[in-house]
């Protein structure tokens, strides 16, 4: 076990840069062909080059619209039937063969019907990646509210809580909150993943620059739109994580 | 009676349990004058828990009636004490406490002025800013009642509040309990399966036994108050009522061989 607070730091320090090392050595001693694999020594320079000529900038600014309105979309949605269905076991019933026939539906395959509907455009990458995101949300939210200690809703209906919306609002929603939390936070990576899919057929985004750069055999400017999502993926998830730490400041 | 604050006539309530009906509850007459400090015990399972439900309106008696006359338009008529305290892990003390009156139409001020007050009469004045896991089993159970004392109160229902409690701390709370009782003027129906605390805190004690339940013995308690714990009066009452007991669990053995 780390003994002291720098520990955990130095071993995740240590990790990747034995990581960038073997992946930096791999193409120059020729294991691998340079084409095939950039060495990450190359990146920076093509970091660079795709700032200056602006493609960089537009591209982050562009995708990170869509994550974000997919993700509110998408997690607006979830959330809410989410918690329909976790309260009503009708309203769930009446779901349970829609959701069969639709869940296994892959963001890629709702394309064509995305370009029918919104046309090329921004709204229909948001489109593909909010439905990525309301299933996870969806079934986080339903189960997290299924879940709630059955003693805690008593607890509303001894003290004259008695509406379905009061019980809501004072004992399922806080109690539910946790679980849909971990389900937003699942989701927080899925939307990047479906980010880079949403902008293959055309959308502008990084998803679309890469895919320019990988016909062109430019993979260390693929590298670098790959490092810009983990880089943009981890601010997300960092900043989620000190959020729901304040919001869950509760627990031991 | 008239001055009763409880009347209950004639209560039955089962549940639906895989086809076959089975019956908690049967046959259940009890009055509870205003004032009174009334001990239910009986065996685990006899149907104590589902007594107090019925009157805080969770369960719905399948036959008889259940009439709380409240002596004036009170805000909550009764509140209950859970056995497990049941604090909401994600408010802090004080705001457990004022959780029932948000309800009502008071300014957030008020609630807390009034779940301040509950806090002092329970002794936890300092604690409010705590969560509750960080109190101990006897504070928490101690939040609990200033909650249910909170909304002011006729009628105190408290569900074996301190059998999960050591014995030093569940004695320091019995007594807060009748300190409480005596100043306040609340009705206080106590349910435990210990039967010496029945006794120490009681007005009257009845024992619910058979199955399904029904009251089987009601025994005043004419020890004067403040009582001694051990006083060989209270000491002989308990005996008596353990034998009851103890005569009908044997009766109900031999019915389940
Ligand atoms: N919701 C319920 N559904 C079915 N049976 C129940 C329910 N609640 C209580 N019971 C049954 O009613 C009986 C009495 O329970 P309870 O009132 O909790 O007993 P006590 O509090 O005296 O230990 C038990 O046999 C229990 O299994
Ligand atoms: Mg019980």
């Amino acid at each position: 076990m780390p003994r002291n607070r720098a520990a955990p730091f130095i071993l995740g320090a240590g990790g990747l840069a034995a990581f960038l090392a073997v992946w930096q050595v791999a193409p120059s001693v020729g294991l691998v062909s340079s084409t095939l694999l950039p060495k990450p020594s190359d990146i920076p320079a093509a970091f660079a080059a795709e700032v200056r000529n602006g493609l960089w900038l537009e591209a982050v600014g562009l995708s990170l619209g869509h994550y974000l309105l997919g993700l509110l979309c998408g997690g607006t949605a979830g959330v809410a039937l989410g918690i329909a269905s976790g309260m009503s076991v009708r309203f769930e019933l009446s779901l349970a063969w829609i959701v069969r026939v639709l869940r296994p539906i892959p963001g890629l395959a709702w394309v064509p019907f995305a370009i029918l509907w919104f046309g090329v455009e921004q709204s229909a990458a948001v489109f593909i990646i909010a439905i990525g995101v309301f299933w996870i949300v969806f079934f986080a939210s339903q189960g997290a509210i299924r879940g709630v200690d059955r003693e805690l809703i008593e607890v509303a209906d001894a003290f004259g809580f008695t509406g379905a919306f009061a019980k809501l609002r004072k004992v399922m929603l806080p109690a539910a909150l946790p679980g849909i939390l971990v389900g937003l936070r699942t989701a927080l990576g899925q939307a990047w993943m479906s980010v880079v899919a949403a902008e293959l057929f055309g959308v502008a985004g990084l998803g679309q620059r890469m895919t320019q750069a990988s016909s062109l055999l430019a993979t260390d400017i693929v590298v670098v739109y790959m490092l810009t999502i983990a880089a943009l993926y981890g601010a997300m998830d960092t900043l989620f994580v000190f959020v729901q730490g304040r919001l869950l400041a509760y627990r031991p | 009676m008239s001055d009763a604050i409880v009347s209950i006539r004639d209560l039955a309530l089962g549940f639906d349990q895989g086809g076959t009906r089975h019956e908690v509850l049967r046959h259940l007459d009890l009055d509870v004058p205003r004032g009174e400090f009334l001990a239910i015990v009986g065996s685990s399972g006899v149907g104590k828990s589902t007594l107090l439900r019925v009157l805080m309106g969770l369960s719905p008696p399948s036959a008889g009636r259940v009439e709380i006359r409240p002596s004036r338009k009170a805000e909550r008529t009764a509140a209950l004490v859970f056995q497990d305290a049941r604090l909401l892990p994600w408010r802090r003390v004080t705001a457990n406490v004022a959780f029932g009156l948000e309800r009502l139409n008071l300014s957030g001020a008020e609630r807390r002025d009034r779940a301040l007050q509950a806090l002092a009469r329970v002794g936890l004045r300092e604690h409010g800013g705590r969560w509750p896991h960080q109190l101990s089993g006897g504070q928490r159970q101690r939040v609990a009642l200033a909650r249910a004392l909170c909304v002011k109160p006729e009628l105190l229902l408290m569900d074996e509040p301190f059998s999960a409690l050591d014995a030093p701390t569940r004695e320091g709370l019995q007594d807060e309990v009748v300190r409480i009782w005596r100043d306040q003027g609340v009705t206080v129906l106590f349910v435990t399966h210990d039967i010496d605390e029945a006794v120490y805190l009681a007005d009257r004690v009845i024992a619910l036994g058979g199955k399904p339940g029904e009251v089987r013995s009601s025994l005043p308690i004419d020890v004067e108050r403040p009582r001694r714990r051990g006083d060989p009066r209270l000491q002989v009452l308990a005996e008596k009522i353990k034998r009851d007991l103890s005569a009908e669990a044997a009766s109900r053995e031999d019915w389940s061989i």
